[in-house]
């Protein structure tokens, strides 16, 4: 961890660096990046994620309408990097009211996002590293130990079964250290109810689970522990989300990331599985559904244009759901009791999918 | 049973009596606008006329031990003043006076200044005091009335005084019923417009209340007095002709035509009088009515002579005119085009149009119009005009890029010797086809110069505008990248800000970058 942040500091510095000599040397200064427009988000298949292709752009102060969004960026890269230097964190809402400390005017936090999404291609790093988090949280529950590397915390351990409702998934979290892990899996869910059903079922005891819960699309600093999760201790990943276009997304973003998030690597985790709510389960378990909306079936038809939904289970899945027209949401396996789902389709799918 | 008709004979000064509401002397009010309006015109064309810088006095005063509604009128002015022998008659009689004549001046026949005293006299049975020297030895003072019936002045009074200051001018004072209140807005608005082309003038003003308007000079120069022109055939009418044949000195028809009408040689003469197929030795003393009547038709169709001479005109000038604009309203920017000398039915006319833009010129939501005709301001009937109607109809602002509730004033100046009004009431003028079509070009030109210096302005607040951006991000890049690259020193930015005004705009409009993002997707 302590490594990563030197370099994106590097990078700052270098970023800093590069535009103070060019205004030494009497040329307006410019910076080029990647491009994020449409046309240049391509999938890798190797990577298995969306990229930015070749394309770029250069930002000039000679262009009059570079000059504020320009400034903006600059200012940004200082104020992370003081955020960094001591060791503080920020939310996006928080950098958009420090502009104006500084007389930067953000016309909406909209586009001092864009500002922070701008600087994340130019310095190659999440805003995650830059100590830049969103203010929306998940939460982990199950039987790993971490310790703290934030500041005031340093050493100090935690193993995440201490509290009953989870453990939000902050930045002092993102940024620990992992110390013990009992767990051999991890189960990513979508909904907040379903993730309590499981800790009052002892799912992480009975299937020696990690579970996380996702609060619908997973924040990237969850996606980017999921990743460490998997790549770290190699624990395999399974996803439950509600059986429509929609939850099969959220797994998918999981895996592959977000065209949102092209210019960035790292967020993903190729190897991590869904495992249901599949359009197949609402056949086999006769689950309660819903007929699909005009809006399901054009997500749908979208998604099978995609690239990401190459292979085997996605496309029969989707054709599944085109064909049957239903959707069924988690709760649906209620319908054979409370804990059905936990005695009954969990360890069959898991079976199921250990094997394949 | 049979009513025997009674023929009777009326004076000018009795006709004008019975029908003072032609005049403008309807009601106490109105009849108050028109008399300090003749007055002053008759004062500013006689210092017009000498090419004298007029220097006006006029106050109305409501005498304590008088009626509420009757007012006491004082006017002084410098003019060339009046012989003495005369003024009785040029004071106390009407159609008496020195404008019977072709060239342009503001009022027609000596009449509208007489009617204020008429009028004066019929309410309050008042005379009228007239001082006045011609800049000799002596300054004459009379007391006069006008006999209504008989169209004579009454002398009641005549007094003699050594002018050791040689000075000249004329002074007039009477009573007058009126009505101040209802009048004032209009009477100051007409000062105002009156100084507007008339910028070379002072006119002090004393309001019943003690008030004083004082409407400054600002250049000595003035426009060229009119010279005296003949008549130009087309503007004959049989009367005019009866008139000019009973006065005439010529014995053959080819001599009078060549003598009183401009631009009339002997080729032309020739060819009308075969055109009109009338024997050119014949006396014209001796032409029948039909012949008269034949004359003047085959004045106005002959279509050979010659457009009539403008030289009888005097334009206030564009430089004048602009002097005043700027005087009396103070604008961001003015320009005044005068159009050369056009004719309508052989009356030579002539069109001056400003345009003020912003600063003095209120914001009211639509164009103002001033219109003038012969240097008078109209007040009345403004949307009778012609000019109304080419401002507000003919003309498309679009075209010319300026937004229609901008603020801006139009200024529309016709003198003629015969202006076109539409009615008696003289408020308004026609919209003859050659009189709209010179507006009309006058305002495109004027309306296209206020284009033009409005797109010079938008451009060069844009380089402002363009500057300011520059000089608030420069300083701000330079600050975050020195300590973002933790340097000591701030980079100098003078000289990108030097390059910053010499870029053209050669990235504007350029979408260089998109920079839409596509959503979770």
């Amino acid at each position: 961890m302590k490594k990563r942040k030197e370099k994106v500091l590097e990078n700052l510095k270098n970023l800093g660096l590069k535009i103070y000599e060019q205004i030494e040397e009497g040329v307006f200064p410019s910076i080029e990046m990647p491009s994020r427009s449409t046309s240049n988000i391509i999938y890798d298949e190797k990577l298995r994620q969306y990229i930015l292709g070749e394309k770029t752009v250069k930002r000039s102060t000679r262009n009059i309408r570079h000059l504020r969004p320009f400034t903006q960026l600059i200012w940004v890269a200082y104020f992370v990097k003081d955020l960094l230097t001591q060791n503080k964190t920020s939310t996006l809402r928080d950098v958009f009211y420090s502009a104006q400390a500084f007389e930067m005017d953000f016309v909406d936090q909209a586009e001092s996002d864009e500002i922070i999404t701008d600087l994340e291609t130019v310095i190659n790093f999440p805003r995650e590293d830059f100590n830049v988090f969103p203010e929306e949280r998940s939460a982990i529950f199950g039987d790993l130990t971490i310790e703290y590397t934030v500041p005031g915390y340093e050493g100090k351990r935690l193993n995440l079964t201490s509290h009953p409702d989870g453990v939000m998934i902050g930045p002092a979290l993102v940024s620990s250290e992992f110390v013990d892990c009992k767990a051999d899996k991890v189960i990513a869910i979508e909904k907040g109810a379903l993730f309590t059903r499981f800790i009052e079922e002892r799912v992480h005891e009975r299937f020696k689970a990690l579970l996380v819960q996702t609060a619908g699309q997973a924040p990237r600093a969850t996606r980017a522990l999921i990743r460490r999760l998997n790549q770290e201790l190699n624990l395999p990943v399974y996803i439950f989300t509600d059986g429509d276009p929609w939850g099969m997304h959220i797994a998918m973003v999981i895996i592959s990331g977000s065209a949102n998030a092209a210019h960035l690597r790292d967020l993903n985790t190729p190897d991590a599985k869904w495992a249901g709510v599949w359009a197949t389960d609402i056949e086999k378990y006769k689950l309660p559904s819903d007929k699909l909306t005009e809006l399901d079936i054009k997500r749908l038809n979208e998604l099978k244009a995609d690239p990401r939904y190459k292979g085997k289970l996605w496309e029969r899945e989707i054709a599944t759901f085109l064909k049957i027209k239903k959707k069924a949401e988690q709760e649906a396996f209620s319908r054979y009791g409370l804990t059905y789902i936990v005695d009954e389709y969990l360890p069959a799918k898991l079976e199921l999918m250990e094997k394949s | 049973m049979t009513v025997k008709e009674v023929f009777q004979e009326i004076t000018p000064s009795d006709f004008f009596y019975r029908n003072r509401d032609i005049a403008g002397f309807t009601n106490p009010a109105r009849a108050l606008y028109s008399t300090v309006r003749e007055l002053i015109e008759n004062s500013l064309d006689a210092c017009e006329l000498s090419m004298i810088p007029p220097e006006i006095y006029v106050r109305i005063s409501n005498k304590m031990d008088a009626q509420e509604n009757f007012y006491e009128i004082r006017i002084e002015d410098n003019g060339p003043g009046v012989p003495p022998e005369v003024i009785p008659s040029a004071f106390g009689q009407i159609l008496f006076g020195s404008k019977y004549k072709l060239r342009q001046t503001r009022g027609t026949f000596g009449l509208g200044g007489k009617m204020a005293l008429l009028y004066g006299q019929i309410t309050t049975n008042g005379k009228t005091l007239v001082i006045s020297s011609t800049g000799g030895n002596e300054i004459y003072e009379y007391q006069l009335m006008i006999d209504i019936k008989n169209n004579k002045p009454i002398i009641l009074e005549k007094k003699v005084y050594p002018n050791k200051r040689k000075w000249h001018g004329t002074i007039l004072e009477f009573t007058t019923e009126a009505d101040y209140p209802r009048a004032a807005s209009k009477i100051i608005e007409y000062l105002k417009q009156t100084a507007i082309v008339v910028p070379y003038a002072n006119i002090t003003f004393i309001d019943p209340k003690g008030k004083l308007y004082k409407f400054i000079r600002v250049t000595n120069k003035m426009p060229k007095p009119p010279e005296e022109a003949k008549l130009h055939p087309h503007g004959v009418d049989v009367e005019t002709l009866r008139r000019l044949i009973e006065t005439t000195k010529t014995k053959t028809l080819y001599d009078f035509i060549k003598t009183h009408f401009q631009r009339v040689g002997d080729a032309t003469a020739n060819n009308f009088l075969k055109f009109a197929g009338i024997d050119l030795k014949k006396n014209p003393k001796q032409l029948s009515q039909e012949d008269i009547v034949k004359l003047v038709n085959a004045l106005k169709n002959f279509e050979e002579f010659l457009p009539p001479d403008a030289s009888c005109l005097s334009p206030i000038g564009e430089e004048l005119l602009k002097i005043g604009i700027k005087k009396e309203l103070n604008p961001e920017f003015v320009t005044v085009y005068q159009r050369k000398p056009s004719a309508y039915s052989g009356f030579p006319f002539i069109v001056e149009v400003g345009i003020a833009y912003g600063g003095g010129i209120p914001k009211t939501g639509k164009i103002e119009l001033y219109r003038f005709a012969n240097k008078i301001p109209l007040l009345f009937d403004e949307a009778s005009d012609v000019s109304w109607k080419v401002i507000n109809n003919l003309i498309d602002w679009h075209r010319y890029k300026i937004p229609q509730d901008a603020p801006i004033a139009i200024f529309v100046h016709i003198c003629s010797t015969k202006v076109p009004y539409k009615t008696v009431g003289k408020e308004f003028i026609a919209d003859r086809p050659e009189v709209e079509r010179e507006i009309l070009n006058a305002v495109r030109e004027v309306a296209r110069r206020l284009s033009l210096y409005l797109s010079k302005k938008r451009s060069i607040e844009r380089e402002r505008k363009r500057y300011g951006v520059f000089s608030k991000y420069l300083p701000k890049i330079a600050l975050f990248a020195t300590k973002l690259s933790e340097k000591k020193k701030e980079p100098e930015i003078k000289y990108l800000l030097k390059k910053a005004i010499k870029i053209e705009e050669e990235f504007w409009g350029s979408e260089e970058e998109e920079r839409k993002s596509s959503g979770e997707s």
